[in-house]
């Protein structure tokens, strides 16, 4: 068994035994090689997915946190009314002035408002209120004009920026800075121009016009509990999760909670959702590598049907090595190293046409999936799956042949 | 001459010694009895014929002898070791050195060469790896194959395929050299060449045991072992047996060697 010569016919004999069953050998192995191809397609997608959605999530900035209104889990509604509940401007003044890890602020209101410029309206465009910080915060500067200043924000000024694509939905010339637009019927000076960001996350770029006016006057032209969410940008990342402390300390104190009280807001930094997005892709993965094991199934089960074929073709051949002195675990050995052979090919060639597809992937318009690529552990895994498959599912045959009498073996027709 | 039979069976260093040897078949409600308490002696370097008529148990005891089947009762003593109930991994090893299979039809692995077919049983063999392809080679030298050593069977005449066949079963310099019917797919021209080359095996120290239905064959043996429903009917001198009559140039030669061996 040990015999270097034993292994090494093993190994010829099962490839020669593939190449002179080509086509037969490739249907066979046709439930593996889709298998194996389709999954590591799935793992590739999902790889080029995590990747493109990481880069966002780090262009938005890795050290940016939210502040929300929060109940607590299973706590009665009217326990906790929104009016009680909800962030206020106050609370965000407080952030700005005592978090030392805090590096830049800014409250956000949205509020639909129609929109007219001419004889041109858009009905129900979402005009956010906000800080200059804002600029900051979210890394967005201007292309033409000026930004917000706190003067604009003291004075409650009517003055607005607007994006890119605002100008062309509202036919604003090219440069607007200097022209006045109608907002909720109230006229608001343009005094600068933002860039239009592809910072937003799938399917929710819905309208892309966007215009911001300072968070004071957004709060007069909304009713008096009106919903707003803080938004703001630690010192750097490595810090995220002592500022969330800081953070949630001010809060605290800001509405009077005791220690052991229940928090009525949330602080969430962006990583949070990062961890949430690899736990999404995780569960996706695992989904993947569920459905590799149905179709390994459903491939290993070809496998037996060929090597049963295998066992009964070759029945005189068997009976002739156990004359000249094959133990029955020599036989056994040499089957099931056969099937695993053939699981092996068809896994080879499953994770190259696997990564043909991740391939063909990256080439398509708009899927955003230009990093889609095999890793190399779904490689391994995608190998060491098929060996196995061919061990459970050639065993069976395997051992069958190790089982024949030799005397009926070489009587066999 | 019947003393040199007796001799030969009878002396303690046999290198083949079956005493008592029965085997019984089911054959659903049936029970066929192939061997019924079958005695017989064989001893070094011998060349012996096994003759008998289908049904004569004449299979089942070759069966028994090479080590491919256990009996149903009695004793089989091969160099002195009883291999009657041994385990199927201990019977393969045992057949790996001490037996060399000759079969009807050759039996060659249709995709290997000549040279691949005769290494078989090294695959199998304890330290098989070393020296291999020389000892292959050798074997194959023996049986006058020298320039066939990288054919296919299929390019291959029949004479020659047996021919690689018994380079096979002489590699491992086996106890025994068991033929079944070695000449029956084979012309009366290669029959005689096949048969001369076993004889010359034999002169070379090899034990060979032939079982076979004609008296053509049995006539190169030196003895001849008839079965009849399962027993030893008759175990003579080729000379003395039907089988050395049979044919007039071969018969000449059998009591030829009869006579050298009184």
């Amino acid at each position: 068994m040990l015999n270097p010569l034993f292994w090494l016919q093993a190994i010829s004999l099962a490839f020669s035994q593939i190449w002179a069953n080509k086509s037969r050998a490739f249907l066979t192995a046709l439930g593996i090689i889709v298998g194996v191809a389709s999954t590591t397609a799935v793992i590739a997608a999902l790889t080029g997915l995590r990747a493109r959605v990481l880069t966002e999530f780090e262009s938005v900035g890795a050290s940016k946190f939210f502040v929300f209104p929060d109940r607590p889990d299973n706590a009665p509604r009217n326990l906790y009314p929104f009016e009680k509940i909800r962030v206020r401007p106050e609370e965000a003044r407080a952030i700005k002035e005592e978090c030392t890890l805090v590096k830049a602020v800014t409250p956000v209101t949205e509020v639909g408002l129609d929109v007219q410029q001419g004889d041109k309206i858009i009905d129900g465009i979402t005009v956010a209120g906000i800080w200059p910080d804002w600029h900051v915060v979210q890394n967005r500067f201007v292309v033409e004009g000026r930004p917000f200043t706190q003067i604009d924000e003291d004075g409650e000024r009517q003055v607005c920026l607007i994006n890119s694509d605002a100008i062309t939905e509202l036919n604003l010339p090219a440069n607007p800075v200097g022209e006045s637009i109608l907002i909720g019927g109230r006229r608001f000076a343009i005094v600068g121009v933002v860039e239009t960001t592809q910072a937003r996350f799938f399917g929710m770029n819905t309208s892309s016009a966007e215009i911001f006016i300072p968070f004071s006057v957004a709060a007069k032209m909304q009713d008096l509990n009106f919903f707003m969410r803080v938004e703001g940008l630690f010192t750097s990342p490595e810090v995220a999760e002592d500022g969330q402390e800081e953070v949630r300390f001010v809060m605290r104190r800001m509405r009077g909670i005791l220690p052991g009280g229940v928090e009525t807001f949330s602080v969430t930094a962006i990583d949070r959702f990062i961890e949430q997005f690899k736990a999404l892709a995780a569960g996706i993965t695992a989904i993947a590598g569920g459905i590799v094991g149905i179709s390994l199934l459903v491939g290993g089960i070809g496998i037996m049907n060929i090597m049963l074929v295998s066992v009964s073709e070759r029945t005189r051949e068997i009976g002739l090595r156990k004359a000249v002195g094959a133990t029955p675990m020599a036989i056994l050995l040499q089957f099931l190293l056969e099937a695993v052979t053939l699981c092996l090919v068809g896994g080879f060639i499953g994770i190259a046409v696997g990564r043909l597809a991740a391939f063909g992937l990256t080439k398509i318009p708009g899927a955003q999936l230009d990093q889609a690529d095999i890793p190399f552990w779904a490689v391994v895994l995608s190998f060491a799956f098929s060996a196995f498959t061919g061990l459970v599912f050639g065993m069976f045959p395997a051992i069958k042949a190790s089982r024949l009498d030799p005397i009926e073996a070489l009587r066999h027709e | 001459m019947a003393e040199s039979a007796r001799a030969a069976s009878g002396g303690s260093d046999a290198l083949i010694e079956v005493r008592g040897l029965t085997k019984i078949y089911k054959v659903g409600v049936e029970t066929i009895h192939a061997l019924r308490g079958l005695d017989l002696a064989i001893g070094r370097n011998e060349m012996v014929a096994i003759m008998g008529s289908s049904g004569s148990g004449k299979s089942t005891l070759m069966n028994m002898l090479g080590c491919l089947d256990r009996p149903t009762g009695g004793q089989y003593l091969l160099n002195g070791r009883d291999v009657s109930h041994m385990g199927a991994r201990e019977l393969a090893q045992v057949r790996n050195e001490e037996i060399g299979f000759v079969f009807q039809s050759f039996e060659l692995l249709p995709r290997q060469t000549a040279l691949e077919n005769v290494e078989l049983p090294l695959i199998y063999a304890k330290g098989g790896w070393r020296g291999r392809r020389a000892r292959a080679l050798a074997a194959l030298d023996r049986v006058g194959l020298a320039q066939r050593v990288h054919h296919r069977p299929n390019q291959l005449s029949g004479g020659q395929r047996q021919r690689v066949a018994i380079a096979r079963a002489i590699l491992n310099k086996p106890s025994i050299l068991l033929a079944d019917e070695p000449t029956g797919n084979l012309d009366s021209a290669t029959t005689a060449e096949i048969l001369t080359l076993f004889r010359q095996i034999h002169a070379e120290g090899q034990t060979v045991v032939i079982v076979t239905h004609e008296d053509e064959v049995a006539a190169h043996c030196h003895r001849v072992v008839r079965l009849r429903d399962g027993r030893v009917l008759s175990d003579l001198p080729v000379a003395q047996d039907s089988a050395g009559r049979h044919l007039p140039g071969v018969s000449a030669l059998a009591a030829a060697k009869g006579g050298d061996a009184c």
